[in-house]
């Protein structure tokens, strides 16, 4: 068994308001200094068997068209061990 | 013949009822469409109406968009079936790549719901054909991911391309960029729109009745290209 972690964020450029109001929070809690908060979210998919490179493409497709809107949003995939 | 409408329901559609009843005041035949269906039941347009499709899994739209219902849709689009997104349907539309851009949360973060003034700013499509330009409408709006974004050149292409089909007047409820309440796709026949024009169809349970005009453009269009008999 293997896991292939899949991580999506906003692109750079698009605002992001939630990620904005944690920031918020962080100053009534008593944290200072940090400038930016960018919210994204985190997939994490269990694979049965190898991770081959066929299935690491498959993969990297649905990260695209599903779990990301490449117009507003950024992945990254990584294998674990 | 009256045009038969197809409207979608998704599990987690909530405004698909409205969005019947606005077709049949327009005259035309509501022809309910369940989001498993693999065929579209040879209906002349389609209505994807306002909700929370899969609860807004994932990002708004993102699953609907895989429905079984969705690939004889998006053909059927490219081939010029009007199809209209309202909400909810909009974001499917963007998730589908049928329209440009996408829909993210309100910049303010909240929930909106009011009565919205909208300048119609395009009069050919199929669906705003009924309406004057730079005539201003109210037809309500709740939205929690309603900011429309696109690249600057997308932005400037539309505009250039007279597809901002209607802008937000007096304030912009969501964070869309340059204003913009709906759009249209480079044939006409797609539109998406986040304000709710199905819900102001009557003086008893709407704020006007200046919604019926997106319904009765699409019975116009459909009549003009020889679909249906007048």
């Amino acid at each position: 068994m293997a896991r292939v972690v899949v991580n999506v964020a906003l692109k750079p450029e698009i605002l992001d308001p939630q990620g904005r109001a944690v920031q918020g929070a962080f100053g009534r809690l008593g944290l200072t200094g940090v400038t930016d908060v960018r919210q994204g979210k985190q997939f994490v998919l269990t694979v049965d068997g190898e991770v081959t490179p066929a299935k690491l493409e498959e993969i990297k497709h649905i990260a695209e068209t599903l779990l990301s809107n490449p117009v507003i949003e950024d992945f990254t995939v990584e294998v674990q061990a | 013949m009256s045009s038969r409408i197809g409207v979608v329901t998704f599990p987690g559609s909530l405004d698909d009822k409205d969005a019947a009843r606005a077709v049949t005041l327009a005259g035309a035949e509501a022809v309910p469409l369940w989001h498993a269906d693999a065929t579209l039941h040879g209906v002349d347009a389609v209505v994807l109406p306002g909700g929370f499709s899969y609860g807004d899994y994932l990002r708004c739209g993102a699953i609907a968009r895989f429905a079984p219902v969705m690939e004889p849709l998006i053909n059927a689009a490219r081939e010029g079936m009007p199809v209209l997104g309202i909400c909810n349907g909009f974001q499917i539309l963007c998730e589908s790549h049928l329209l440009p851009g996408a829909l993210t949360r309100n910049d303010h973060l909240h929930f909106i719901c009011r009565d919205q003034r909208l300048e119609i700013t395009n009069t050919t499509s199929a669906w705003t054909k009924n309406f004057d330009m730079n005539q201003e409408i109210v037809v309500p709006l709740k939205n929690g991911e309603g900011g429309y974004v696109a690249d600057e050149r997308t932005l400037d292409q539309l505009e250039a391309e007279g597809r901002v089909i209607a802008r937000y007047l007096e304030l912009n409820p969501n964070g869309s960029r340059r204003d913009i309440a709906g759009i249209c796709n480079e044939a006409g026949n797609v539109v998406g729109l986040m304000p709710h024009p199905e819900h102001a169809v009557e003086a008893l349970t709407g704020p006007t009745v200046d919604g019926l005009g997106f319904f009765t453009s699409v019975l116009k269009s459909l009549v003009e290209n020889g679909k249906v008999l007048a």
